[in-house]
C-alpha cells in the first residue's frame, strides 16, 4: 500500500462532506475514484496531498498515511512534491513549454539538468514528439489535450510517488482522453495513480481498483473487474447500471 | 416587411449608430487637445526649451529645462513611494487578509482615491514642509506619491484576484509555497494589468498642480537638491498661462505638449515591455 486512508471524516464548515472513509491506494497501481457529482470524490482526492487546505474553513478528521507515515503531520511544500496533481482543466502556467515543465524542478532548487529532466517528462507524457521543436513557444498554443499532457509531465517531472488526476479529461475531446487513458496504463510503472472520473468507462478501462462514493460516503471498494460485473452493494450496482447519477 | 421587423431593423441601425458615435467621440477628444496642443505649443519648442531656464518677463526666448527635469525627479520619488506601498498593499490584501480586513482597507483607499488632490497637498505640507520648514521637491513627490497609492493598490488587487484559481493551485500541487507561487506564478501572471494600473496612476499625477503649489512650490532655477522646491510642468503651465504675457501663453502649450509626450513616451516604452512574456488567455 502507497497509501492508507483510515476514518477521515471532513467538513467544510459545520458541513460535513465525507464520513468516515476507509481505504487503501495500492503502490504503481491505478485506483479511480467514482460516483455522481457532490459525492466528494473530488474532495476525497484533494486529501491525499491536502490540497484541501487552501480553501477557508476546510476541516479533516483522521489519518492519512503515506509510506507509513502521517502526510497531515509533514511538511505541506514536501508532501506536494511527492504528491502531484493533475486538474480537471489543464492550467499551464503563463510560460513556456520548458518553463512549465522545469517549474517544479527550479522551485525545488534540483540540481538535476534540467534539459534532460524536461526531456524526460515530456517522453513520459508522450508529448516529447509533438513540442520538441518549439519548447519555447507559449504553452497556451498547445491544443487542450496537449496542454493537459504537459500538465501531465509537469507534474511528472518532480518524480512524484503518487499522481492524483481530478477528472483531467473532462474538458477535453474523444481523441485527446483515449491518448490520456492510455498514458495513464504506461504511467503505473512509474507512480502510483488515484484518478477521479464522472465516467464510469473510463473507470472500467484504465483502473485497476475502483472505490465507489456516495454523499460522502464509501460505498464499495474492490478490484475494478469485480465492482463492475459483480458489484456487491445494491446502490453501486443502480449507479454502474446508469439508473441514477 | 411586417412593421414589427422594419421596427427592430431600425432599433438595430439607431443602436449601432449611436455606439459608433460615442467610440468616435470618445477617441476624437484625444485628438482635438493633441491638436490643439501642437498647433499653439508646437511652434515654441525647439532646442532651448529644452535645455535653458526660464528668462524674465519681456527677453525672449528661454525655456523650461528645469522644469521637465523638475517633473522628472517629482514623479520618480512618487513611483517609488505609490508603487511599491500599492503593489505590496495589494498583495497583502488579494492573497493574505481576512475578508474584514481587505473590506476596510479597500474602502480606505477608494475614500484616498476620493480625497481632493489639493487636500492631498496639505496633508504633504503638513507632513513634510512644516517640520523642515520649507519647500522641497521630496514635499511635491510624498504628495504625488500618496496619490499614487490608492490608484495602485486597488487596481493591482483586481488584476491579482483575477488570476485564475486553477492556476494557484497547479504551483502549490508542485510543492511552491505560498510566497513562491504569487511570485512566480501570480504576480507574472497579472503584471500586464499591474503595469497597466501604474502607468495610469503616474499619468494621473504626472498633470497634477495643486498638490504642488505648496509642497514643490516653484523655482526660477534649477533644484540643487532634493531638498530644495523644484518647477515643475503642471505647475509652471498654471503660472504661464494665467500671466498676462503672449510669449509665456505659447510657452504654457508648449509644456502642455512635452508633459503630454512625456507621459505618452513613458506608456510607449513600457507597453513596449508589456508585449513581451506570455498573457493568460481569457477563457
Amino acid at each position: 500500500m502507497r497509501m492508507t486512508v483510515s476514518k477521515v471524516n471532513f467538513f467544510y464548515g459545520s458541513k460535513q462532506t465525507l464520513f468516515d472513509i476507509n481505504l487503501g491506494i495500492a503502490t504503481n497501481k491505478v485506483t479511480a475514484l467514482i460516483g455522481p457529482s457532490g459525492c466528494g470524490k473530488s474532495t476525497l482526492l484533494r486529501t491525499f496531498n491536502r490540497m484541501y487546505e487552501t480553501v477557508r474553513n476546510a476541516r479533516l478528521d483522521g489519518e492519512i498515511l503515506l509510506d507509513g507515515q502521517n502526510i497531515l503531520s509533514q511538511d505541506v511544500t514536501a508532501l506536494r512534491r511527492r504528491v502531484g496533481m493533475v486538474f480537471q482543466r489543464p492550467n499551464p502556467f503563463p510560460k513556456s513549454i520548458f518553463d512549465n515543465v522545469a517549474y517544479g524542478l527550479k522551485i525545488n532548487g534540483s540540481k538535476l539538468p534540467l534539459a534532460e529532466a524536461v526531456e524526460k517528462s515530456l517522453r513520459h507524457a508522450a508529448l516529447w514528439d509533438e513540442v520538441k521543436d518549439h519548447l519555447h513557444k507559449s504553452a497556451y498554443e498547445l491544443s487542450g489535450g496537449q496542454q493537459q499532457r504537459l500538465c501531465i509531465a509537469r507534474a511528472l517531472a518532480v518524480e512524484p510517488e503518487v499522481l492524483l488526476l481530478d477528472e483531467p479529461c473532462s474538458a477535453l475531446d474523444p481523441i485527446s482522453t483515449a491518448k490520456i487513458e492510455e498514458l495513464l496504463v504506461q504511467l503505473k510503472d512509474l507512480c502510483t495513480i488515484v484518478i477521479v472520473t464522472h465516467n464510469m468507462q473510463q473507470a472500467a478501462r484504465v483502473s485497476d481498483f475502483t472505490a465507489f462514493l456516495l454523499t460522502g460516503q464509501l460505498i464499495e471498494f474492490s478490484p475494478t473487474p469485480h465492482l463492475f460485473t459483480t458489484p456487491s452493494d445494491p446502490r453501486t450496482e443502480a449507479y454502474i447500471t446508469g439508473r441514477f447519477g | 416587411m411586417s412593421g414589427r421587423l422594419r421596427w427592430r431593423k431600425f432599433v438595430s441601425g439607431f443602436m449601432l449608430t449611436m455606439t459608433g458615435v460615442c467610440a468616435f467621440v470618445a477617441v476624437s477628444v484625444l485628438f482635438f487637445i493633441l491638436g490643439y496642443l501642437v498647433y499653439h505649443g508646437g511652434a515654441s519648442i525647439n532646442w532651448s526649451f529644452f535645455t535653458k531656464l526660464p528668462v524674465p518677463v519681456g527677453e525672449v526666448g528661454g525655456g523650461m529645462a528645469n522644469a521637465i527635469v523638475g517633473s522628472a525627479k517629482l514623479l520618480l520619488l512618487a513611483s517609488l513611494i505609490g508603487v511599491p506601498i500599492g503593489f505590496f498593499g495589494a498583495i497583502y490584501l488579494a492573497e493574505f487578509s481576512g475578508s474584514a480586513t481587505a473590506f476596510v482597507v479597500r474602502y480606505a483607499a477608494d475614500l484616498l482615491n476620493g480625497v481632493p488632490s489639493i487636500v492631498i497637498g496639505i496633508f504633504a505640507y503638513s507632513l513634510v514642509v512644516l517640520p523642515f520648514k520649507h519647500f522641497s521637491t521630496f514635499a511635491g513627490g510624498v504628495a504625488l506619491g500618496v496619490m499614487m497609492i490608492p490608484i495602485t493598490l486597488r487596481s493591482t488587487e483586481e488584476f491579482l484576484l483575477a488570476v485564475p484559481r486553477p492556476l494557484r493551485e497547479g504551483a502549490m500541487a508542485l510543492g511552491a509555497s505560498k510566497w513562491k507561487t504569487i511570485a512566480t506564478v501570480i504576480v507574472p501572471a497579472a503584471y500586464r494589468g499591474i503595469l497597466t494600473a501604474v502607468l495610469l496612476a503616474f499619468a494621473r499625477v504626472a498633470g497634477e498642480t495643486a498638490p504642488l503649489l505648496f509642497t514643490a512650490f516653484g523655482n526660477e532655477y534649477w533644484s540643487t537638491s532634493w531638498n530644495q522646491p523644484t518647477a515643475s510642468l503642471p505647475a509652471m503651465i498654471f503660472k504661464y498661462a494665467i500671466s498676462p504675457y503672449e510669449d509665456w501663453h505659447r510657452q504654457a502649450w508648449a509644456a502642455g505638449l512635452v508633459l503630454l509626450g512625456l507621459i505618452l513616451v513613458v506608456n510607449i516604452v513600457a507597453r513596449g515591455i508589456l508585449a513581451r512574456g506570455i498573457a493568460v488567455p481569457r477563457s
